[in-house]
């Protein structure tokens, strides 16, 4: 090893010593386990920062209930192989309220706010979780390009921009009143390559989707999207094709590309040479200031 | 959308990419909206193709729709909807690009005299800072506030970039009367690297490509500098600081007797074997291993985080440091500092506050202002009775446990600290651990 750390040695580093911070300094931390290629990321940093101690937190994975079905078969794997303690929360209440998933739009809108804000609001009261840990990345999106890599919630689980924590060198403030909390993000300095990269060095499991392999989908606008049952109306004509998905969310909001990248090389290939966002296959990421306004409310 | 072909010669070039060790360096900007720092940026990220091609339609959409042709490249950094409804920064944003050297963090910060807390953050980690001045205006305030911060704040790396060389005929006498005055202001400085480069941020010249307009200047375009600064001399890797942020003790079968400590080697390095003292207990021992999740290390060094076994039981926990027994950082409970007050209400004398150092969290209060800074004329308010918002002073703190610290001239892991309001939690200044005026230099130090 050189006298200096490459960036992802730099990166990796960075990212332990913040697990570490969040684990010494709060009450009853959590990790969300969003089951996406950063959150396998991340569940391999926690690893490494408690090593060869057991990760000392629980995973929770606020579920949609319309992830996925490989997704679910990942996350109940990989718990299972790790040991991990892990917490399924989700906002089934709010289901009877549903509008048809074959209406987009519509139904990303429900599901923004009921099942993924409005669920990791309650579970995170529920439980009592004084800082919850995600895999956010400042380069994903604009407005999170000003987020602190300890994020301060007030009671409503709210994020105000303009009135953010300074936050220097590595010296993190970590301290809240009750009913307050803190949002974490040891990968706030990744960016989409770097995860990639780090991904195929480090040799990290990730779901079977992000690899291309002819699937049935559908074309609707302008993103294809897995040939669902409850996504489909009678015109929606099913097409099979060589698609993966750069990254994984819920079924009817996430857009597959066409690929035939198989092998994780090629995908890194691709990552590396993109000339499209990754966000760009999302239907609920769409749209000028969504998600500075969605993060106000307290979106992760 | 991908093409469906996958070309070999992408994936070779991942290959390449992958095989490559790049470094990291991250530098700091400031500025307001006129003076072309975030067209600047947009340019940089733009040129390096750190832009994807949906994000630029976005802009193109934008700047369009606002009566204006092309891509306004300001728009690329624009953040907050307030910001741009103010047409101000108000905040410090983090922005990334790569090239095949050099892995890059751009600490972007508004350079009003409003938002010095945020310039000072934005400078609190970065190798470099781009300071920007424009060719028509010479120097300005604004440009001479940030070289000073990015000094106060240990920066190692000074680049004046002397922007819309355009609007002045790309003319070299400017330039020159410019770097003449600028190298005559710093010599009050004690910056050690300071370069110039001439650029137009808009027309792109000498910022990632040459271009055509400035054949009089021979050196580095701003991106082939910020690739080839130095940097692997900037690190600390005399002075083994090794604060404790956790005790792992996973008490299973295997690892029954397993006691290792985790943290970041702030500064340094460590081998096994090495003889090493705990503070505050001053308790020795060795080092028995030094534990990865990916296997044992001979060496770990400044920026590792790891986990490391003594030979001894002895007791250490979250707060204490292990160091070298030849090379101890200084254990006070009473130090000097220059601190950078961060909050709407005044700092207090002799109010309690919480000083977080390293991983150690004490309770302590200013004892004196020693003088105030006027971050602009550089001179010093010995008058000054309070610190307020954005101001900056050079004080005396009384701690009520010592803190194991450097002069953050010489360590800047090792000479920083936070200041924490207890009540309302918020961080209201950030230190730096001065030499105290009374003490003569130690003819040790570089």
């Amino acid at each position: 090893m050189g006298q200096i750390l490459s960036h992802l040695e730099a990166l990796e580093a960075e990212s332990i010593h913040i697990f570490r911070e969040v684990f010494a300094e709060f009450r009853n931390p959590v990790m969300l386990w969003s089951v996406g290629k950063d959150s396998s990321v991340l569940l391999r940093l926690a690893q490494k920062a408690f090593y060869p101690g057991a990760i000392p937190f629980p995973m929770m994975h606020v579920d949609t209930t319309c992830k996925f079905p490989e997704m679910y078969e990942f996350r109940d794997r990989i718990a299972d192989e790790l040991g991990l303690n892990l917490i399924v929360e989700s906002n089934t209440a709010a289901l009877k309220h549903a509008p048809p998933m074959n209406k987009p739009g519509r139904y990303c809108d429900f599901c923004s706010r009921n099942m993924k804000t409005e669920a990791l609001l309650a579970a995170i009261e529920k439980h009592g979780f004084d800082a919850a840990i995600g895999g956010a990345r400042r380069e994903e999106e604009r407005s999170r390009a000003k987020e602190r890599v300890f994020s301060f919630r007030d009671e409503f689980g709210q994020w105000d921009p303009k009135n953010q924590r300074p936050e220097l060198w590595n010296l993190y403030n970590t301290r809240v009143h009750e009913g307050e909390g803190i949002r974490v993000f040891p990968l706030s300095n990744w960016t989409e390559a770097d995860i990639w990269r780090y991904i195929q060095v480090e040799e990290i499991p990730i779901v079977d989707l992000y690899y291309a392999a002819e699937r049935p989908v559908i074309e609707k606008g302008g993103c294809l999207l897995r040939a669902d049952e409850r996504l489909m109306t009678d015109e929606d004509e099913v097409k099979t094709e060589w698609v993966r998905w750069r990254t994984l969310g819920c079924v009817p909001c996430t857009g597959a590309v066409r690929s035939k990248a198989t092998t994780l090389e090629e995908i890194v290939a691709e990552a590396l040479t993109a000339t499209h966002s990754e966000r760009e296959n999302r239907l609920v990421d769409q749209g000028g200031d969504s998600m500075e306004d969605k993060k106000k409310d307290g979106y992760f | 959308m991908t093409s469906p072909q996958m070309h070999e010669e992408a994936v070779e070039a991942a290959r390449e990419i992958l095989r490559r060790r790049m470094e990291l360096l991250r530098f700091t900007t400031a500025g307001s909206v006129d003076d072309g720092k975030s067209t600047l940026i947009g340019r940089l990220l733009i040129d390096s193709k750190a832009v994807f091609e949906d994000q630029l339609q976005h802009v193109k959409q934008v700047t369009e729709r606002s009566g204006r042709e092309g891509v306004d490249l300001a728009l690329i950094t624009d953040g907050l909807r307030a910001e741009r409804e103010q047409g101000i920064t108000i905040d410090v944003a983090y922005r990334y690009f790569s090239t095949p050297k050099r892995s890059f963090i751009i600490a972007d910060t508004p350079g009003h005299v409003q938002y010095t807390r945020n310039m000072v953050t934005g400078a609190s980690t970065a190798n470099a800072a781009v300071i920007l001045v424009d060719a028509r205006n010479g120097l300005v305030t604004q440009s001479l506030r940030h070289a000073f911060i990015s000094n106060l704040l240990g920066i190692p790396h000074l680049i004046v970039a002397i922007n819309k060389m355009d609007l002045v005929d790309y003319s070299e006498d400017v330039f020159e009367q410019i770097r003449g005055q600028f190298r005559e202001w710093a010599a009050k400085l004690d910056a050690h690297d300071i370069q110039y480069i001439p650029i137009s941020a808009l027309h792109g010249d000498m910022v990632v490509e040459r271009g055509e307009n400035m054949p009089w200047y021979q050196g580095y375009t701003l991106l082939g500098l910020l690739e080839n600064l130095e940097i692997s001399a900037d690190r600390n890797l005399q002075d083994f600081r090794f604060p404790v942020q956790l005790v792992c003790r996973p008490q299973t079968e295997e690892l029954h007797d397993f006691r290792g400590y985790q943290g970041r080697v702030e500064s340094g390095s460590v081998s096994i074997g090495d003889e090493v003292v705990a503070l505050p207990s001053g308790l020795r021992s060795k080092v028995a291993q030094i534990v990865t999740f990916t296997g044992d290390l001979d060496q770990a060094v400044s920026g590792q985080s790891v986990t490391i076994t003594l030979e001894d039981d002895i007791d250490i926990s979250r707060g204490d440091m292990i160091v070298r027994p030849g090379n101890m950082p200084r254990v006070d409970n009473e130090f000097e500092a220059a601190i950078c007050w961060m909050s709407d209400e005044p700092m207090q004398a002799r109010k309690k506050y919480l000083i977080k150092h390293s991983t150690r969290t004490v309770r302590g209060f200013i004892k004196q202002l020693r003088y105030g800074i006027d971050v602009d004329s550089l001179h010093r308010d010995e008058e000054a009775t309070e610190l307020n918002l954005n101001e900056i002073g050079r004080c005396i703190l009384k701690v009520q446990k010592p803190i194991f610290c450097d002069f953050y001239a010489h360590n800047r892991v090792g000479g920083a600290f936070i200041i924490i309001d207890e009540l309302t939690n918020l961080t209201v200044g950030a230190g730096m651990v001065w030499r105290p005026l009374r003490e003569p230099p130690d003819p040790a130090e570089g």
